[in-house]
């Protein structure tokens, strides 16, 4: 026995490195590394020059548009110029902005929408993973939470602004209610998915109904629910910009309201940078999480990476 | 008292256009203590149905499934089960996935870990602990399989074509593999497939069964001595004697599903 399986080994060990150096681009065997290594200058070349054809065709924008409003094609007063946008963004830096300093008002929008998209996932995981595993649960609940997804939740942050005051709770509220349903309906179709030979298997090594929940389920359903994450942070951007443009006494909402009531285009557009800023780190920040938490696929279905 | 017995079982499923599809039909089988049972027949015949039936994952239609002489209510954990396709956990390192049984069973980590080694040696997969299953061919996620089901010693191992994803050279050596496991604990085992030859080759007895809805049609001993190199024993005249019996009550089988699927094929 011995002397087959160690041959056996070899001989499976061989496949398994040509499997490596066949998986290519995207390497996770040390077969593969040393091609990729190869490749890497080529690769870093072609990288470089598409970040500067990027860049050259948000120059050419910017700079069109400007040249537009010195042509007086396009009116400053309605839609902002690169030059007056650029010009406030250095004054908040450095001078601060009409409602405290910048750094204050991005950290509070930061804090609403954190805690909204951390407390909304968690809920919508927890909510449609039981709701996916215990039938009775979906069908007592599923046509309430159809009903409260069909309507327009935004519009719930005019009674959460009343009832909840201008802090930073009712924005909170908000950006949970706007989380929730995305993750939660991903979340409870990634757990009705998980391949049922693999819940089987589990069964049958003993593991008890919520041994199978934790370690089938939920692994199987977090490809799911990682997509949904990446629009989540989103909505909870959304959720806590639109409280603070409804009524609050700090923030980048109320910096961007301020701004539109002193008919302050470049002031509008200046926050509109900042929170494009914001949404991008968290994105990048997401692609990481999944990357680790996925590590066990097979690199190929990293779809992500080809679009970075 | 037999280790495995099923006493005139009936399964039916619901279809989805409504009706009821009869998988088995007043099927008796019975398998004793240590025995290597092969079960053998054409497509769609319910081979597979008679595994979930002892493992406890269906219940009959009517009839009952015994496992050393308790009727089957539920999963029996007792049970070892191979699948067709792949069932290890994907997002599991090979160790973890071989470990996972024995934890399930309350058996602490470490002491699991050491177990999961000692069958990840056993299986010829030393030094691929911490890959993922994806890393790893279709010979070596099975022999993770094996090893994650083995590792809890079951006293009935359930095998659904194990080895029918592999290439041929693959597929002989490890059901070679798989007879030197088996030697070691002697579980019972039903092993079901679409190959004769496999069946023979590994099997104390070979069980026939008919086109659907399945039912025994013929069993039959196989009386090849042990220890068998699986790779070579399709050349012994007592194997192939023994094949050209089988085959005989298999051919009518297969040639009337064949046809089924045929028909049907054209009616749609």
């Amino acid at each position: 026995m011995n002397d087959v399986s160690s041959i056996h080994g070899a001989q499976d060990s061989t496949t398994f490195d040509a499997m490596a150096a066949q998986a290519g681009p995207t390497p996770v065997n040390p077969a593969g590394v040393a091609s990729a290594r190869r490749r890497a200058p080529r690769g870093t070349r072609r990288r470089l020059t598409l970040a500067g054809v990027r860049l050259g065709i948000v120059a050419v924008a910017l700079a069109l548009w400007q040249l537009c409003v010195h042509a007086k094609i396009v009116d400053p007063f309605f839609w902002g110029e690169p030059k007056g946008v650029w010009q406030t963004l250095i004054d908040w830096f450095t001078v601060g902005t009409s409602q405290g300093s910048l750094g204050q008002q991005v950290i509070i929008t930061l804090e609403e929408a954190v805690m909204g998209f951390v407390i909304g996932s968690i809920l919508g995981i927890v909510c449609g993973i039981a709701l996916g595993r215990v039938a009775v649960l979906s069908e007592i609940f599923g046509p309430f939470l159809k009903a409260a997804n069909s309507i327009p939740r935004i519009i719930l942050g005019s009674i959460f602004t009343v009832a909840f005051g201008f802090g930073i709770q009712s924005k909170v509220i908000l950006a949970v209610v706007l989380v929730f349903f995305g993750v939660f309906f991903n979340a409870y179709q990634g757990s009705r998915e998980v391949d049922r030979n693999l819940i089987a298997n589990a069964r049958l090594l003993g593991a008890s109904r919520w041994q199978v929940t934790r370690d089938v389920v939920l692994p199987s359903a977090f490809t799911w629910i990682l997509a949904s994450l990446h629009i989540s942070f989103g909505f909870a951007l959304i959720g806590a910009l639109v409280g603070e443009i409804l009524g609050a006494n700090q923030g980048l909402g109320l910096l961007i309201r301020s701004s539109q009531n002193n008919f302050d285009m470049n002031g509008v557009l200046a926050g509109m940078v900042l929170v494009a800023v914001i949404a991008l780190t968290a994105e990048g920040l997401i692609t990481l999480l999944e990357r680790r938490l996925l590590r066990w696929r097979p690199p190929q279905t990293h779809g992500g990476a080809a679009v970075q | 008292m037999a280790a495995i017995e099923l006493r005139n079982v009936t399964k039916k499923f619901a279809t989805a256009d409504g009706g009821t599809y009869t998988a088995l039909k007043d099927l008796s089988l019975t398998v004793e203590e240590g025995q290597f049972c092969a079960v053998v027949g054409p497509t769609g015949c319910g081979k597979s149905t008679t595994l979930t039936l002892v493992s406890g994952l269906e219940r009959p239609s009517r009839g009952e499934a015994f496992v050393h002489g308790q009727e089957v209510n539920g999963i029996e954990t007792g049970t070892g089960f191979v699948f067709q396709q792949d069932a290890v956990f994907p997002w599991r390192s090979v160790l973890d996935n071989v470990a996972a049984g024995p934890i399930y069973r309350g058996k602490d980590r470490g002491e699991a870990t050491t177990l999961a080694r000692d069958w990840l040696r056993r299986v010829g997969l030393s030094g691929f602990e911490d890959r993922f299953p994806h890393q790893l061919s279709g010979g070596m996620r099975k022999r993770v399989a094996l090893a994650q089901t083995l590792i809890n010693e079951p006293r009935i191992l359930l095998m659904d074509e194990p080895f029918s994803a592999l290439d041929v050279q693959t597929r002989a050596i490890m059901s070679t593999e798989l007879l030197h496991l088996w030697d070691q604990t002697k579980p019972a085992v039903v092993f079901v497939t679409h190959d004769l030859e496999e069946a023979i080759a590994l099997a104390d007895k070979v069980v026939v069964l008919t086109a659907g809805p399945g039912t025994v049609k013929a069993e039959f001993e196989i009386d090849l001595p042990r220890p068998r190199v699986v790779q070579e024993i399709r050349f012994d005249p007592r194997f192939i004697e023994l094949y050209e019996q089988i085959w005989e009550a298999l051919r009518a089988e297969v040639a009337e599903a064949y046809d089924r699927t045929t028909r049907s094929a054209v009616a749609s």
